[in-house]
């Protein structure tokens, strides 16, 4: 099977939209799955007690939001090496969904810490680096808008997000080491109680629905962005009539 | 875990509801944003392409949601 | 007279080393034609430097602690406010869209602005340093490090601003190069301030200007074809 013949926006349109409900039929139920371990079947911490449980929703946000950002600067090079506007498409279909991730990774390891540290937000080196992270999360999108020529905000973005990606590792070695600087041994506010291996379980389980529910979304927006921008093409006239609904 | 335990959390409740209740508020509200987006454009793209026909089919189309 | 000799031979292409000597002898002219500009971005330097004592109160001790963070700070966002100029006016009147015309190679011509645009804007910053540190109180030792971390930072900043400042040529919003390149900046701040509380710990600033030191290097090989890339992406 030609597997190129995906990389054109006519025939990828499609293909999305029949795979979209899978993924996320699929998030569901790992979703379900993760929060029955997580929030029922996992025991209570000893130290944390129930407030540890927000783990099983912060390290997947947080995860994500990196994973995200990762695949986004992957597509990104592609764009770039390839020339391919399916693949900026697919950069840009990532972005909002990983910037989303990354705001409830804060807002959910701020929940968490006031209970267990006492205070909302720490300056603890993984918290800092994800608002960071936040931040060029919110650059790349800023950049696409403000760039009203879609090639030259595909091409621009794309070198951003790289830029940006080289920089995630050092951003993240420079804040670990201001922390250590400035707090001592310092312990992390997200440190993890001992896991059982029912809590290791449950944040697969979470991990994976996040991932799967990512695919979907990307796959969905992508699709209104391929209609948005191929709008002359004779097909999406075509594929708009025909459409019933919105799926 | 008695229901009363649940929702409490061992005293935790607003945080681990909190938590729990934004992740989920968010991963409706994205899809169901994304959803009026896709609308909204496939609208324009119908006007434009065939302004009679969107019209007249716009009624059975929302009909058929 | 035989066809090869005959035929002329072609010039040599112009290396790169060529390339970067008349970008920074070039952009340095202009750089000094406008020396009220530069001033005034000194300025700049010097009050946002003086609003913090203003803001917190003359406590010698609070400012003490506050004023490796407080000068670096300002030193981003006086470099911050420089970039613009890098390459608002090349871009403006056409000479860039030349400079990816011409047979030097265009990182070339983009690290010899680079450069200029360092020792009109950057290096300033450097010279006034320690007497902003004296402001805020800060000892011998501390001004010392404080100026070497910002001479090895400034560039660095100078460079890796090149990138976002070529990404949004042309576009109107200011703010956004702000965005874009203030999150790459926090290295830089993070070693150059934690350089100078190093020293006053006195632990020894060498890790930190070492790893300034080691990004200024990276940011000398990376950003000029980062930049480079940005402004061909631009003027197509």
């Amino acid at each position: 099977m030609n597997w190129f013949r995906f990389a054109s926006p006519a025939s990828f349109y499609p293909l999305a939209g029949r795979l979209a409900p899978w993924f996320g039929g699929a998030a569901a139920l790992f979703a379900a799955a993760g929060l029955y371990v997580g929030l029922v079947a996992a025991p209570t911490d000893a130290t944390q007690g129930d407030a540890y449980r927000i783990i099983f929703v912060h390290v997947a946000t947080a995860w994500m939001s990196m994973f995200i950002y990762l695949v986004m600067a992957f597509w990104c090079a592609v764009s770039l090496m390839f020339n391919a506007r399916l693949a900026a498409m697919m950069a840009q279909a990532l972005a909002p969904t990983g910037a989303l991730f990354t705001a409830l990774a804060l807002v959910t390891g701020a929940l968490w810490g006031k209970p267990t540290w006492g205070t909302y937000w720490a300056w603890d080196a993984r918290m800092t680096s994800e608002l960071i992270l936040l931040f060029l999360y919110l650059g790349y999108m800023a950049l696409r808008q403000a760039i009203d020529e879609p090639r030259r905000a595909d091409r621009a973005s794309a070198v951003l997000a790289l830029v940006g990606a080289i920089n995630v590792p050092i951003i993240y070695f420079s804040v670990k080491w201001w922390n250590t600087l400035h707090q001592g041994a310092s312990v992390s506010l997200t440190s993890a109680p001992t896991m059982a291996a029912m809590m290791l379980t449950g944040m697969l389980l979470m991990a994976l629905a996040a991932w799967f529910y990512s695919i979907a979304i990307a796959l969905t927006r992508v699709r209104a962005i391929i209609l948005e921008r191929e709008r002359h093409a004779g097909w999406v006239g075509e594929a708009a009539l025909a459409a019933r609904g919105a799926r | 875990m008695s229901v009363a335990e649940f929702v409490s959390m061992g005293g935790y409740g607003f945080y681990v509801w909190g938590s729990v209740g934004a992740c989920a508020v968010a991963m409706c509200v994205e899809p169901w944003l994304l959803r009026r987006q896709h609308r909204r454009v496939l609208r324009s793209l119908r006007l434009r392409r065939d302004p009679a026909a969107a019209r007249g089919g716009h009624v059975a189309v929302e009909g058929t949601r | 007279m035989t066809a090869a000799q005959a035929a002329p031979r072609p010039l040599p292409a112009p290396g790169a080393w060529r390339g970067v000597a008349w970008a920074v002898r070039r952009d340095l002219r202009l750089a000094l034609r406008s020396k009220a500009e530069l001033g005034v971005q000194l300025l700049f330097y010097v009050i946002v430097a003086t609003l913090v004592p203003l803001g917190v109160g003359p406590d010698s001790v609070l400012l003490r602690a506050l004023g490796p963070g407080v000068l670096w700070v300002a030193a981003l966002l006086a470099s911050l406010l420089a970039l613009p100029r890098l390459f608002a006016m090349d871009f403006a009147d056409g000479t860039l869209e030349q400079m990816t015309l011409s047979p030097y190679p265009l990182p070339a011509l983009i690290s010899g602005k680079i450069a200029a645009h360092w020792l009109a804007t950057g290096l300033p910053l450097v010279a006034v340093s320690p007497l902003l540190g004296l402001q805020f109180g800060l000892g011998g030792d501390e001004l010392v490090v404080l100026a070497l971390g910002l001479l090895l930072g400034t560039p660095t900043l100078s460079l890796i601003g090149a990138v976002g400042a070529a990404l949004t040529l042309g576009l109107r919003n200011g703010a956004l190069l702000a965005l874009l390149v203030l999150p790459l900046y926090v290295p830089v701040l993070i070693f150059g301030a934690g350089a100078v509380d190093a020293v006053r710990t006195g632990l020894g600033a060498g890790a930190e200007l070492s790893l300034l030191g080691a990004g200024l290097l990276g940011a000398l090989v990376g950003a000029p074809l980062a930049a480079a890339a940005a402004a061909r992406i631009a003027i197509d």
